[in-house]
């Protein structure tokens, strides 16, 4: 896949998950046990072949950093491309943050100097597994100037607030498209991916600075349906849309199914993400554990319910943690319990205490907190 | 080349014929261990932790596995532009192609290799032994008493010694004689083939035994028995903690059960000493809600549909509805049908197991059954050592 860049779009302002992005921003939150939400859409382009990739980023990105590196898991650590961090070319203290396309304009270097015909442009609150050869080839063979990728989902069962629906035509050209479910409700979920030839990306961004229009998606695309072919390429695979807590929780929930288990992480393409090193996870004697995914480095000696273990948790002894999510190196103590929880990283439980969430509202615990 | 003040060279060569099916096409050190690793990962992950960034890997016996497993060394932080993995197989030269004789004539060989990087010390080690050690200690030691060669040593059982080279030592550690693998032996004191030399007095012990064409160039019977008979300055370095030799089915079959104790003599959860490994980059393991783990070890990437009993599974095991699984170590991605049972088994990499199959002997003092890699167990079969 020589003929594309990606482009990972992290500027526009997301603030939907609350306490879980407080301190970082939502492609770095932490997502199915060993996970962050980015690994999905970089694995993606690694498991493409894209061997050149810009990060656009907006704030709160140290934990952003430090996971990425130098990209070595996504195979980004290349002499040629590779791996390029673009944070916001603004001048502080009088910075005016006015969309997303303005970090695209700061940074049309990246695309200038590139010599690829295409890009594909992608955020990280979508998280499927997706090799987007087939459709980058259905982007070319159908002459398009914009192919958007869309999934179709139940909009009586899925929150599909704050997601772009899609008016699809039987050329698969892209009629009309909006974020209000009272105007288009067909279920066509925007991914927030589309790909899109190098050279009309430059002139649009240009196009659109010049006209003090800053948002990616209602000016680059939304206002150019009827002037560009705009077409949609739908994709079939599993599909999470994370859009607030309470679609974090259950869409990380989703994961306890096994066809979704192996859907996500291993068709097409396998996960990567920044490697720990730790140990097999180990089973004590008093152990009981069901319909849970546990990840490597945890120690379990209590019980553990319809619930994902980050890596590096440690459950004591008569502990119960029942429909949870526990991140990275959470402790609980002996005979402490927690229902319907969701743990940042590094949360102690003393031994006896408890703590019940709501299923239909889970509760977040602050990183590092000791309850 | 800068000079090194130490280098390390990894003997990775040996057949592992003890271990039978399992060393088929790998050698010893790229034997799967403990849920995750091979068995070379903890000598590279001690030379890494111990500050060594320079190993020379000696292969000969089945490479191909150890080779593409090694690839730059980068899982072990090694890396280096001035250093790193170097991967030394016999080569042909001007008067033709030599295999490696000995463990002495395999660094012999390799010179050249040790010259490029001039150092004061070399280390030498084997690939096939499981434990966490601090070598830059040993080091530390060998330098403060002005030994020539120091030798790690580590007490046995008493009725063991005949497997190992005994030394006898005196009231200071002075190492007095070696002998190997001894019928009565003096001493419990067993060599953990972990070697600290000058490097100028090594070079010039193996020169002269090139050259001796009685010589079976190896350091147990050869090396250190000439340098105590010129008597140079051995010391001993007692070894406390974990090691062990994983030489048989038996003795690979006990240490992956060791790891299985509420509390290990060998942590792998030690963060201060991790032991790095190739990651497969699988998702968390899954335990379905009729699944249950007890007193085992699990990887990424499995999905146990049955019950695990006093087990270690490596990444990507698939273990189906009602199937029972104890006392036993699956390698990676191997597939268990439903309503198996697996006792005191070893099975290895890749193989798939029908359904209602029961293989191995319940009970302690049950013999292990070995399955090797790849293999197709039809359903209803039993199998058993």
């Amino acid at each position: 896949m020589k003929n594309v860049i990606g482009v990972i779009n992290l500027g526009k302002p997301h603030s939907m998950l609350d306490e879980l992005t407080r301190n970082r921003s939502i492609a770095s939150v932490p997502f199915g046990g060993r996970y962050r939400l980015i690994d999905f859409t970089l694995s993606n382009m690694a498991n493409t072949g894209i061997s050149k990739v810009a990060v656009f980023t907006l704030n709160k990105s140290r934990s952003l950093m430090d996971h990425l590196g130098s990209g070595k898991e996504w195979q980004l650590d290349r002499k040629i491309g590779g791996l390029f961090m673009l944070p916001p070319a603004i001048t502080f203290p009088t910075a005016d943050y006015k969309g997303d396309l303005q970090n695209f304009y700061g940074h049309i270097d990246y695309f200038n100097r590139s010599k690829e015909e295409y890009v594909i442009v992608c955020r990280s609150h979508m998280v499927c597994n997706v090799n987007y050869s087939d459709a980058l080839q259905f982007h070319i063979d159908s002459e398009a100037d914009i192919t958007m990728l869309y999934n179709r989902l139940d909009p009586d069962t899925v929150d599909l607030s704050n997601c772009y629906q899609l008016e699809v035509d039987e050329h698969h050209r892209v009629r009309q498209m909006s974020s209000d479910a009272d105007e288009i409700n067909t279920g066509n979920v925007y991914m927030e991916s589309f790909i899109i030839n190098r050279t009309l990306l430059v002139e649009m961004i240009e196009h659109c600075i010049a006209h003090e229009q800053y948002d990616l998606t209602e000016s680059l695309i939304m206002q150019n349906i009827d002037t560009f072919q705009v077409n949609a390429y739908q994709h079939e695979g599993h599909l999470s849309i994370i859009n607030s807590t309470t679609s974090y929780y259950n869409q990380s929930m989703r994961l306890l199914n096994p066809d979704v288990w192996r859907g996500l992480f291993f068709q097409p393409g396998l996960v990567y993400t920044k490697i720990k090193d730790e140990p097999p996870s180990k089973y004590i004697e008093t152990a009981d554990v069901n319909n849970s995914l546990i990840a490597n480095g945890c120690i379990v000696q209590g019980r553990v319910e319809n619930s994902i273990l980050f890596r590096g948790v440690k459950v004591a002894k008569g502990a119960t943690i029942r429909n949870s999510i526990l991140m990275q190196e959470c402790e609980i103590g002996e005979g402490a319990v927690v229902e319907n929880m969701i743990l940042d990283k590094e949360v102690c439980i003393k031994r006896g205490q408890t703590l019940l969430g709501n299923a239909s509202e889970p509760v977040v615990i602050t990183k590092r907190s000791t309850i | 080349m800068q000079r090194k003040e130490i280098i390390a060279m990894l003997l990775a060569g040996g057949e592992g014929r003890r271990l039978g099916a399992l060393t088929q096409k790998l050698a010893k050190p790229a034997v799967p261990f403990g849920g995750k690793y091979r068995i070379i990962d903890f000598t590279l992950s001690n030379c890494s932790n111990s500050g060594i960034d320079t190993v020379g890997v000696l292969t000969q016996y089945q490479p191909l596995i150890l080779n593409s497993y090694l690839g730059i060394g980068s899982p072990w932080d090694l890396d280096r532009s001035n250093g790193g993995v170097t991967v030394l197989p016999p080569y042909v030269q001007s008067d033709g192609g030599h295999w490696y004789k000995g463990t002495a004539n395999a660094i012999f060989q390799n010179i050249f290799y040790i010259e490029r990087y001039n150092p004061q010390y070399i280390l030498v080690i084997s690939g096939d032994h499981i434990y966490k050690m601090d070598y830059d200690k040993m080091l530390q030691e060998h330098k403060k008493r002005g030994a020539e060669a120091t030798i790690a040593l580590i007490e046995v059982p008493w009725e063991e010694t005949g497997r190992f080279g005994i030394m006898n030592v005196d009231a200071h550690d002075n190492i007095l004689d070696f002998e190997e693998k001894p019928k009565n032996a003096k001493t419990n004191l067993a060599s953990m083939g972990i070697y600290i030399f000058n490097w100028d007095v090594l070079k010039s012990y193996l020169t002269r035994d090139d050259e001796n064409p009685y010589s079976s160039h190896d350091f147990g019977k050869d090396i250190i028995p000439r340098m105590l008979q010129e008597e140079r300055s051995l010391f001993a370095y007692r070894f406390k903690d974990y090691w062990k030799d994983v030489g048989t089915i038996e003795s690979l079959w006990e240490a992956n059960m060791d790891l299985l104790e509420a509390f290990p003599t060998l942590n792998l959860h030690d963060t201060e000493w991790r032991i790095y490994s190739v990651n497969p980059n699988h998702p968390p393991q899954y335990i379905a809600p009729q699944g249950s783990a007890k007193q085992s070890l699990i990887n990424e990437g499995c999905m146990v549909f049955g019950s695990v009993d006093h087990s270690v599974l490596f990444y990507g095991v698939q273990v189906g509805d009602k199937s029972t699984i104890r006392d036993s170590i699956i390698m990676p991605n191997v597939k268990i049908g439903q309503n198996v049972k697996i006792y005191k088994t070893i099975i290895g990499e890749g193989t798939v197991i029908g359904d209602n199959c029961t293989i191995g002997v319940e009970g302690a003092d049950a013999p292990i059954t070995l399955i090797g890699e790849d293999s197709f167990i039809p359903s209803n079969t039993k199998v058993k050592n």
